[in-house]
């Protein structure tokens, strides 16, 4: 036998044997991962994905051992209803997580739930699928849409607006956002705008703002279209007239390095902030920076702390999630620290936490961050969750 | 009334935009007879160079020129290594490999650059506002796009009515192989063609930079209203890129200033609002559909 042969044949025969080797184990529990990672919303899904596999060590997840199946539903609720159709038919995935918009949400979800399996998010939480339609096996991690601009709301009724004139792309948590807003905030609508949610031009936008002439505006456009109206509305000329009280998906640790000046002014609320004084955020900001070399968003966080809830689930049910309603019960005692502090479940399973006023602050080193001024809501729910009968 | 000055300006300089990229994707089709969808991926392309050079250096003029020169290179490169191969095949394969080549881009940039937005900032001398009229502030920056972007107008009208090179894009564009038989390199012609296209492409993602954010994918969504600009204007005819391109960026701007609030007149506030904002958006499209009803081959059709 040839020495070329002889190689073939051992390379033929190792391959043979590889699968038994394989079941040898137990199978590695699959998530299935679907989230933005392309387009201009690709850096919200990276930064939840970068967060989520940073809780994850070894491959084991709260002890069991795991495997993370990552796809990018590029921005599209289409492409996203065809990776779950794969997931689920063809890699048999039980527990899913990562989807950052609600428009692809609201189109998978049932798909998701329709098989009996999990649904865990970690950003996108949509009114649809928080009251009358909520469901035993969807949890929210990260904040029901509308309480994010309960906040903003709540945060402008404390700096004293009484007329604000208020902007969100025409989709479903656009929608959420200024109904959130409105329910918090006491004083006058002066104005109010639905943009487009491909839009990158807010100069008739601005105009519109001038002529109408509020106290404060408040605008809902996250990631890279919140760039674009900060800085058009510093170019504008209304940068230092007209204070925006925004919360926290228009302005990120992300947008607010490629806003740079112009973002200084602006008032935020959020339910984390990397100035967090608690040892799991402490962890997870600087275990974050040593990995990826850059300050984590709010969406990491909400990406670890979804990675931890799970964990606790995991543990606590030996790793299975085949009982849904045995990880249900373990979910929902969320027996973990989270990086915003204290965090449990309401009765529609969407959180229940505090929310903060921060503000862009220049640095010692010159460079900007964002600083936690202080509490604007304490343990709030959501609007939705009394309609909600499970 | 000075509202409506200000959106009328804010239109322009939308349309201006719309031409810089307009005229170098009609030019490559009317030319050609190549549908180049990766016309947003120099763009893309331009404005990365622009800001990446502008973080190094600090300079808002050595970024632009940056910007223009990456996305030249890029875009005869482009046309040599693969589109090239294109122009005898069908448009769906056209289509699909010029696909391949957005995808191509937003990855490479992605890879390079990272997803994160990059930051690029405006020189003190553009950054402030000028008012118009006593009382009403417009960014001058705005202002020297319009400008730019009218000489570059300008420009493209000398080169092509007055010049030989202008003479041979127009015997192009109305008959491709007459040209080629009579002995001009149509081949240099087309990377010629194709690389101005690219610079023109290059120009406004460095301008834009400054306005929007930059960041992988940006030159797609700037890529379907361009196509609605040059089927309105006429494939392959640069007047009509630049009418159409001012009608489009018109239309849009007024449509979202002013529809919902004359919607509202007549309905309820919320159901004004929800069916503004659709419409709205909807507007260059119906634009689009009325032009091609009126006159099928857009407003200025080249070919015979």
């Amino acid at each position: 036998m040839t020495r070329i042969t002889r190689r073939a044949a051992l390379a033929g025969a190792s391959l043979l044997a590889t699968p038994a080797l394989l079941r040898a184990q137990p199978a590695p529990l699959k998530i299935g991962f679907v989230t933005t990672l392309s387009g201009p919303g690709g850096y919200l899904g990276a930064d939840i994905r970068d967060a989520f596999l940073l809780a994850i060590k070894n491959d084991t997840l709260g002890g069991a051992k795991v495997q993370v199946m990552v796809e990018d539903d590029g921005l599209k609720p289409a492409q996203g209803k065809q990776i779950v159709d794969r997931f689920l038919k063809t890699e048999k995935i039980r527990l899913f997580t990562g989807i950052v918009f609600s428009n692809v949400l609201e189109a998978v979800a049932p798909d998701i739930l329709d098989e009996g399996a999990i649904y865990v998010s970690p950003n996108a939480g949509p009114s649809s699928l928080a009251g009358k339609n909520c469901h035993r096996n969807y949890f929210v991690v990260s904040w029901q849409n509308d309480t994010l601009h309960e906040s903003a709301g709540e945060n402008a009724n404390r700096l004293g607006h009484k007329r604000v004139f208020v902007l969100a792309p025409n989709y479903p948590a656009g929608r959420d956002a200024i109904t959130g807003f409105k329910r918090f905030f006491k004083g006058e609508i002066a104005g109010e705008i639905y943009t487009r949610l491909d839009q990158t031009d807010y100069a008739p936008e601005m105009a519109q703002i001038r002529a109408a002439n509020p106290d404060a505006v408040f605008q809902f456009h996250p990631g890279g279209l919140g760039i674009a109206f900060i800085r058009q509305y510093q170019q504008a000329g209304l940068g230092g007239k007209i204070p925006m009280v925004v919360s926290s998906p228009s302005l990120d640790s992300t947008t607010l390095n490629a806003v740079g000046d112009a973002a200084l002014g602006i008032e935020v609320s959020a339910q984390w902030n990397s100035d967090f004084d608690n040892p799991v955020s402490k962890k997870f900001v600087a275990d974050f920076q040593a990995r990826h070399n850059r300050m984590p968003t709010y969406y990491a966080s909400q990406g670890y702390d979804t990675a931890l809830a799970i964990a606790a689930a995991l543990k606590a049910t030996g790793g299975r999630v085949d009982d849904t309603e045995a990880f249900r019960r373990e979910m929902l005692k969320a027996n973990f620290h989270a990086t915003r502090g204290k965090f449990r479940f309401g009765s529609n399973q969407h959180p229940i936490q505090d929310w903060y006023a921060i503000r862009p602050q220049r640095g010692a080193d010159g460079k900007l961050f964002l600083k936690t001024q202080g509490k604007v809501l304490s343990d709030r729910g959501d609007a939705y969750a009394e309609q909600c009968k499970l | 009334m000075i509202l409506l000055l200000e959106q009328l300006l804010n239109g322009l300089q939308y349309g201006v935009m719309l031409f810089l990229m307009a005229a170098g994707l009609t030019l490559v089709f009317g030319i050609m007879g190549l549908i180049n969808l990766a016309h947003g991926s120099l763009y893309m392309i331009g404005a990365y160079a622009a800001a990446w050079t502008q973080q190094q250096t600090g300079s808002f003029l050595l970024g632009l020129a940056a910007g223009l020169a990456a996305a030249g290179v890029l875009g005869v490169a482009l046309e040599m290594a693969i589109l090239r191969r294109l122009y005898g095949r069908a448009h769906l394969d056209q289509v699909l490999a010029t696909f391949g080549v957005i995808l191509f881009a937003n990855e490479a940039v992605a890879m390079l650059f990272g997803r994160q937005p990059l930051m690029a900032g405006l020189p003190r001398w553009l950054a402030g506002a000028v008012e118009i009229v006593p009382g009403v502030p417009y960014p001058l920056y705005r202002l020297a796009i319009i400008a730019v972007g009218l000489a570059v107008a300008a420009g493209l009208y000398g080169l092509i009515a007055h010049t030989r090179i202008g003479m041979l894009v127009r015997a192009g564009a109305t008959h491709r192989a007459l040209v080629g038989a009579l002995g001009v390199r149509i081949g240099l012609l087309f990377t010629a063609v194709f690389g101005l296209g690219a610079l023109l492409a290059g120009l406004a993602g460095a301008l834009t930079g400054p306005l929007l954010s930059v960041q992988v994918g940006m030159g797609e969504r700037i890529l379907i209203a361009t196509f609605v600009v040059i089927v309105i204007g006429g494939l392959g005819s640069v007047r009509g890129a630049l009418a159409g391109s001012v009608l489009v960026g018109m239309v849009d701007t007024l449509a979202r200033a002013y529809l919902p609030g004359a919607l509202r007149g007549v309905m309820a506030a919320a159901d004004a609002d929800a069916l503004g904002a659709g419409l709205s958006s909807m507007a260059i499209f119906i634009l689009m559909a009325a032009v091609l009803l009126w006159r099928p081959r857009g407003l200025f059709p080249t070919h015979g």
